[in-house]
């Protein structure tokens, strides 16, 4: 990905400001339409997938009370995978975007609801409504892009660090609800500057409210219930465990498939200065990418799989995206905009090549083809120079902290030695 | 959340010791979920549960007007006649609260409440309960509140005015109390004899010789005014009275007993406080930062907010995020995107977005 507005080929030079102002009002009529229509039998939707998924939930815990007997362990897990799954995408991600607020029910309403994660909702809710689908796919203001840990895009500036980020992405797809309490807490950010006092107090406190809820989580799933198993204690721990790995593993590549495979847009900060409904809702549309595929899919990626029409109507229920996805695509085809889609696997292995060729410096993975060995050479010094500046860096700074330390030490002991006399 | 400090089952305190502790441990299975959460599913009615009701039958009363019976859940703690209950409906998927006096007897053997609503031109709920509530389903419900009830003992001579569904708390007070009431007198005022609710029942016990009943058609004799009611009421002076109807009869009424000094021995129950006409603009007051605002009909109440230094939570300005939201606790906004308007009554519980919502009228914010 490169930012839209420095690309060769421009792909929204086409466009009038009156087209995108109609672009605007077309998609506005759209979601007056759902709005309009929206009722009983949508509220009946909601109350059904929670239903299920309770039961689910239910069932699949009481029959890994028996998880020592191998078909109960598989049977458990799975159906406690595929709960714990609906909960996050279908039910939490949608609920805490406010798109049943308009039932009115304390129950399914984004002021109450908290969901199945080690973030606590508070702080979800900022990073992701207020930040991400505000200033969506901007570069420097949409922490989504590539979390503050990778580089996702040509121009963020490259740095030796970004050739382990396959191995970040990885290892944060194995914690990733873990990596998204710590992306919801700023955590990356306090650790950059750490001398701010006023920060610090209220990161702590924040701290102490995810500590939390990852403590109860966790003693949920690791302590209560594989103590309830009696002689099922360790595989229903196990149980618990795959299951929430199973989760973390799906939502990560649902996730990285929504804005990072090939052929989704990014955009300079300057792009949004002043932007209006229209120019919004144009970001949205061709910074997100869809996945195809069956009603299922669509259930179990929170209608994530519609993440165009999600952007564009962050509140609209989601049992509604996918009637409305035709009507999206027909206008993106007639302003001859680019419908980002595809299957599931082929969006997964879009997002990983970015993530993978980008980890080089701009060229490097068209140059690598051609001539292997000389990048690889010309990676290996590059590294080199990285790494000896980063330990004398290192160096100098453990010089530096020993020396405070000594002083230190060394005046406490003096004091000591004149108050004993 | 749901505790145990609401049940009443456990009053023995080292069982009530016991099953706090099986509650949290129960919390910490359900977690982030409260285990009421998943008993509602199987138990809804249970007593500690939220309150609720199970609506056992709907039958019409007169031809504009319908009764509901429901069975009401362990929480249920009784009322006395007069009273009237929230209900909160799911009209069309979005959850309504309106209010009505209750017209069964407190502790009937078979533990039934009623209510009778009548129709309301262009009003939703009362549609909904005509034709789309059905036996079986599950309602929300508050206790009883009210004080428009009759004092114990109850004075000897008693007068009711009532006009159109104004009768129903005091049909409560009639069908649970005539036994201890000597001398009463009920004048009744509706459009015609066929639009009396429970004009049938009333009428036989006027026939038995219970109370004394006037019924005043205004099709044919015009609105109640206050010299008609002292012809058709000699001894008025002498009558501790209760009345409900209409704003303008309860207004009128309220102005004769001014008059004659005797306000202390008038009680009125009026259904619904006075909403202003959703308008351009208007008053806004802020309960908890104590700020009042004179607002105009296009400015988001976040902005004049924020303008006036109150501090509001606040996210994408642009009516996506769900940051901003607060409770309307009364009176009117419009949607400044679909020009909807949304109005809400004290306890409707209704939450507005602030930055996408302008005062249509006087609203009182909840900040």
């Amino acid at each position: 990905m490169t930012v839209l507005q420095k690309k060769t080929h421009n792909p929204i030079a086409h466009l009038a400001p009156e087209d995108i102002e109609e672009i605007g009002r077309r998609l506005d009529a759209i979601r007056a339409d759902i709005i309009a229509s929206r009722g009983a039998s949508d509220a009946a939707y909601i109350r059904k997938v929670i239903s299920v998924q309770r039961k689910l939930e239910l069932s699949s815990r009481a029959v890994l009370l028996f998880s020592l007997f191998p078909p109960a362990w598989l049977v458990g897990t799975a159906g406690l995978s595929v709960a714990k799954i609906l909960e996050n995408m279908e039910i939490g991600h949608n609920v805490m975007h406010g798109q049943w607020d308009w039932m009115r029910d304390p129950k399914i309403h984004s002021k109450s609801y908290e969901w199945d994660h080690a973030s606590p909702a508070e702080f979800w809710k900022h990073s992701h409504n207020e930040l991400h689908h505000t200033y969506t796919n901007v570069i420097g203001r949409d922490n989504d892009l590539g979390y503050g840990i990778m580089r996702v895009n040509e121009d963020q500036r490259w740095v030796p660090a970004y050739l382990v980020q396959p191995v970040y992405n990885l290892l944060n797809a194995l914690v990733f609800e873990y990596g998204i309490a710590a992306y919801d807490l700023e955590l990356g950010k306090y650790l950059k500057r750490r001398n701010d006092r006023k920060d610090t107090a209220a990161f702590r406190r924040d701290g102490q409210k995810v500590l939390k809820k990852i403590r109860r989580q966790m003693t949920k799933d690791y302590v209560v219930h594989p103590l309830l198993s009696g002689p099922s204690f360790l595989p229903t721990l196990g149980a618990n465990a795959v299951a929430n790995l199973v989760r973390n593993l799906w939502t990560h590549s649902v996730i990285m498939c929504g804005h990072f495979p090939e052929g989704v847009e990014t955009f300079t900060r300057s792009s949004i200065e002043g932007e209006t409904r229209g120019e919004w809702y144009l970001r949205q549309m061709l910074g997100s990418a869809n996945i195809s595929g069956s009603k299922a899919l669509h259930l179990m990626t929170g209608n994530l799989s519609h993440q165009i029409e999600h952007h564009l109507f962050p509140d609209l229920p989601s049992n509604r995206y996918a009637e409305i996805a035709p009507r999206v695509r027909d206008l993106m085809d007639r302003y001859e905009l680019r419908y980002v889609t595809g299957p599931l696997h082929h969006q997964v292995a879009s997002a990983w090549k970015q993530v993978i060729t980008l980890s080089l410096p701009n060229g490097a993975w068209a140059s690598a083809k051609n001539d292997p060995v000389g990048v690889a050479g010309k990676g290996v010094a590059a590294a080199s120079r990285y790494g000896a500046s980063a330990a004398s860096r290192l160096l100098r700074s453990a010089t530096a902290t020993t020396a405070l330390a000594v002083t230190g030490v060394t005046a406490r002991w003096s004091r000591g030695q004149r108050q004993r006399r | 959340m749901t505790t145990l400090a609401q049940d009443h089952g456990a009053s023995n305190p080292g069982r009530r010791g016991l099953r706090h502790r099986v509650w949290r441990v129960a919390a910490a299975v359900t977690h982030p979920l409260d285990p009421a959460d998943y008993l509602d599913m199987f138990r809804p009615l249970r007593p500690g549960a939220d309150l609720r009701a199970r609506v056992v039958a709907v039958r019409p009363e007169t031809e504009d007007a319908v009764t509901v019976v429901l069975r009401p859940g362990g929480a249920w703690r009784s009322h006395r006649p007069g009273q009237y209950v929230r209900l909160g409906l799911d009209v069309d998927g979005v959850r309504l609260w309106r209010s009505y006096s209750l017209t069964s007897v407190p502790g009937a053997a078979d533990g039934l409440l009623t209510i009778t609503a009548k129709a309301v031109p262009d009003g939703v709920v009362s549609a909904h309960l005509a034709q789309e509530l059905r036996p079986g389903q599950l309602v929300h419900l508050d206790q009883a509140v009210g004080d428009f009830v009759l004092p114990d003992p109850a004075p000897r001579k008693v007068l009711f005015v009532t006009g159109g569904s104004g009768i129903t708390p005091v049909m409560g007070m009639l069908r649970a109390g005539l036994d201890r009431l000597v001398d009463v007198v009920l004048v009744h005022s509706d459009a015609h004899t066929g639009d009396v609710i429970f004009g049938a029942e009333l009428r036989s016990l006027a026939a038995d010789g219970r109370l004394r009943l006037v019924e005043r058609h205004t099709d044919d004799s015009g609105r109640l005014d206050m010299a008609a009611l002292s012809s058709l009421v000699p001894d008025l002076a002498e009558r501790e009275a209760w009345a409900c109807g209409p704003a303008g009869l309860l207004d009128a009424l309220e102005k004769q007993w001014a008059d004659l000094g005797r306000l202390d021995q008038l009680h009125t129950e009026r259904f619904r406080t006075a909403l202003a006409e959703p308008g351009d603009g208007g008053t806004v007051r802020f309960t908890g930062a104590g700020v009042v605002l004179e607002l105009d009909g296009s400015t988001p109440i976040l902005d004049a907010g924020e303008r006036a230094g109150v501090l509001m939570p606040s996210g994408c300005r642009m009516g996506i995020c769900f940051s901003c939201v607060l409770p309307l606790r009364e009176g009117s906004v419009r949607d400044l995107r679909s020009g909807d308007v949304t109005t809400a009554a004290p306890g409707d519980g209704v939450l507005i977005q602030t930055c996408v919502s302008a005062a249509a009228g006087a609203c009182d914010i909840d900040l």
